[in-house]
């Protein structure tokens, strides 16, 4: 069998000698994005901080390409790791350009004087995170995106095998968000770098991940693929969360149904029905939907907020047993709002349904 | 075609600032070895008694002329001079690695009270030996104030791993500091000896009375020192970005931080045990100078600030000398007077910007 690239063997993690987080045996290939999730304060940083040597170990071992990697030196590992921290600094006098550069640190001579070999490196690791611009801003006065970007910039800089980044993508909106992951994702892909990370966006873990590990205070609840982790039941757990839905199709998160007997009866397909259902959420009044197709998207969502939802199986004629209990529902209801539902050859009979209420369609 | 455009002119760019700060840095240099010039010059040129530039530079480069005069040029002003200017290197160098150190701007060997420490078991080790050997070598007291140091730093550190917060260390410093400076008055005011007199001046700080034979110790102890210094600007410039980014980068964290507390307390013990406690010198000059150069690198910043260090210092004292002559004031009252609105100045601008 081929041995792991990394490998965590029943590491123990935590401060001043007390294990927060115990029996933690992972298996890491090179090239493979792997994402520690799990609610604020589970340790996640912790486990981060002893694969990187900062925190010392309670027990177990990490083995790093068959070396242990609490064996190499501080010289050795900096040029096969490197690490971006959420910690922020608030370095005096220095542009962006100059952060890049101590990422050649490992490299240099005694006095750290870069070669034009190191310049050319910087500038390359520069323009891998869309940054060359930056160069001579001051590293302060950027946004927090920029910086983040800039201390990529660094980590890529400094040429290593394993990236290990702590929450990278907090302080950023979407668009940097994506454009950092897909940087990372490209690093992975294309120079088989291993990436090891924080996230706290579940959905975002879940579509730029190889493995995830599940860090849920004191032990690995659980660790594998995306697919297999991103359970409703599994994320339910693993954040605690009572109140609220988690929808792994689209790794959202909904707040919890308003419940109750329905007042508005909502009509609808092929996602005409969502803006409704959200508005109706926000007011706080309770609703039913139908007849969704469970293939359709509307039924995922309706699901998770509607208090009631009358549903068919996917491209089947619709009953008439389905229709009387359309009917029944929608009288019940002080409303009926339709959102825009489409009729086709296989629904028709809701044409009807429609006109006995006085919809027309 | 447009896109690669953009980017030559980025290089260009590149080269072109890279070219600038060159030129910023060159210029600092010289500058302030202009200065350092000008400022020896002046500093040989006045005093009680006045001697022309011609009969200073015969005195210096022949050493020819009348014996009054070569006295006082070789004896006093001279040595009195080189010490102003290598205690005050010393003095600034030590205050950036004491910056570097704690990574607040404001840490220095006065502030943090390193150099009472040292003045208070400097104090007790004079006392003791001219009490009981009637002498007391120069390497004695450098020792003494070493210790000294060191016990202050200890505490500081004490302090500063419970609570990491910048004032509170301040704080912790000036309170040390006080203490430091209490039980040496206490010691003073009851020691019976005829060079209490002495003493007391030392003890609130002077370039006065400076022997040869000093100069050519501190020049010693600090030339080495500095050389360590120098040779640890890389990892200094790793420790810039934080403890745990310059782990990353293969800085041996534990190791680095115990030399350059021993580096930053060897250079504030030569200058306590030679002048006594300078204040604000150890951060208004690391400051000055680094706003001057626009960089942090310790690779231009270590020699620069230690450059503006002997400059300022000289300066001081010659202002101390000169000022209210023949009546010459303490060399602290003067470094206060201009370097403690610099660091007024450093707050209010570092509270702007957060």
């Amino acid at each position: 069998m081929e041995h792991a690239y990394f490998q965590l063997q029943k590491l123990a993690v935590g401060y001043d000698g007390r294990a927060l987080i115990h029996d933690i045996c992972i298996e890491i290939q090179k090239g493979e994005i792997v994402t520690l999730i799990g609610p604020n304060g589970s340790g996640k940083s912790t486990i981060l901080k002893s694969i990187t040597r900062q925190l010392r170990l309670i027990g177990g071992k990490v083995i790093f390409e068959e070396n242990n990697l609490q064996e190499l030196s501080y010289k050795k590992l900096a040029t096969q790791m490197a690490v971006v921290l959420t910690e922020r600094m608030k370095p005096e006098l220095m542009t962006c350009h100059d952060i890049v550069a101590t990422g050649r640190y490992p490299y240099t001579g005694r006095l750290g004087v870069l070669s034009r070999e190191d310049e050319k490196k910087v500038e390359g690791a520069m323009e891998a995170v869309h940054a060359s611009e930056l160069g001579s801003r001051d590293f302060n006065a950027i946004s927090d995106g920029q910086r983040q970007r800039i201390l990529l910039a660094r980590a890529i800089c400094q040429e290593p095998d394993i990236i290990v980044l702590d929450e990278p993508t907090s302080y950023l909106d979407i668009k940097h968000k994506l454009e950092l992951l897909s940087i990372l994702r490209n690093m992975a892909k294309k120079k088989n770098i291993t990436v090891i990370m924080s996230l706290h966006e579940i959905d975002l873990a879940q579509k730029i991940s190889d493995k995830i590990v599940c860090v849920n205070g004191d032990v690995i609840s659980h660790f594998g693929k995306p697919e297999d982790i991103f359970k409703e039941d599994t994320i339910r757990k693993l954040y605690g969360i009572d109140n609220g839905f988690y929808d792994p199709c689209f790794g959202s998160i909904e707040l919890p149904k308003v419940e109750g007997k329905p007042e508005v009866f909502v009509l609808s397909s092929g996602g005409s029905g969502i803006p409704v259902y959200r508005q109706l959420q926000k007011e706080g009044i309770p609703f039913a939907a139908g007849i969704l197709y469970t293939n359709d998207i509307d039924y995922q969502l309706a699901r998770l907020l509607a208090a009631e939802v009358i549903t068919a199986e996917p491209f089947s004629q619709i009953t008439d047993a389905l229709c009387e209990k359309t009917m029944a529902a929608m009288k019940a209801c002080k409303r009926v709002c339709n959102a825009g539902i489409t009729i086709g050859y296989s629904n028709r009979r809701m044409e009807g349904l429609l006109r006995q209420i006085g919809i027309e369609t | 075609m447009k896109e690669e455009k953009k980017q030559l002119s980025q290089k260009t760019d590149f080269h072109r600032e890279n070219f600038i700060r060159r030129t910023r840095y060159t210029t600092v240099f010289v500058l302030l070895l202009l200065t350092f010039c000008v400022i020896t010059i002046l500093n040989i040129n006045t005093g009680n008694v006045n001697i022309s530039i011609s009969k200073i530079l015969k005195i210096l480069f022949c050493h020819a002329g009348d014996q009054t005069e070569y006295n006082i040029i070789w004896k006093i002003r001279l040595p009195r001079i080189l010490m102003a200017a290598i205690l005050g290197g010393a003095l600034s160098l030590s205050g950036f690695l004491l910056q570097t150190f704690f990574e607040n701007p404001i840490a220095g060997p006065f502030v943090l009270g390193i150099s009472s420490g040292a003045k208070m078991v400097v104090a007790l080790t004079m006392i003791y030996f001219l009490g009981q050997l009637k002498t007391v070598s120069s390497y004695t007291l450098i020792i003494a104030a070493f210790i000294g140091s060191l016990i202050s730093i200890g505490f500081i550190l004490l302090i500063s791993r419970r609570i990491k917060h910048m004032a509170t260390l301040l704080v912790a410093g000036i309170m040390i500091g006080y203490i430091c400076s209490a039980i040496t008055d206490f010691v003073i005011t009851f020691a019976e000896d005829s060079d209490i007199v002495n003493l007391h001046g030392w003890s609130q700080g002077s370039f006065s009375g400076m022997s040869w034979s000093n100069v050519g110790i501190s020049a010693a102890v600090v030339a080495v020192t500095f050389m360590l210094v120098f040779f640890l600007s890389k990892p200094i410039g790793a420790y810039q970005l934080g403890e745990a980014y310059a782990q990353s980068m293969g800085v041996n964290i534990k190791v680095f931080r115990v030399a350059l507390i021993l580096l930053s307390s060897i250079l504030s013990a030569c200058v306590t045990a030679f002048a006594g406690p300078i204040s604000f010198v150890g951060i208004a000059v690391p400051f000055i100078i680094k706003c001057a150069l626009g960089t942090s690198r310790p690779l231009v910043v270590i020699p620069a600030t230690f450059l503006g260090g002997a400059v300022f210092c000289m300066l001081c004292d010659l202002i101390a000398r000169m000022a209210f002559a023949p009546i010459e004031l303490n060399i602290s009252t003067v470094t206060s007077i201009f370097g403690a609105p610099v660091v007024i100045f450093m707050m209010l601008r570092r509270k702007r910007g957060q």
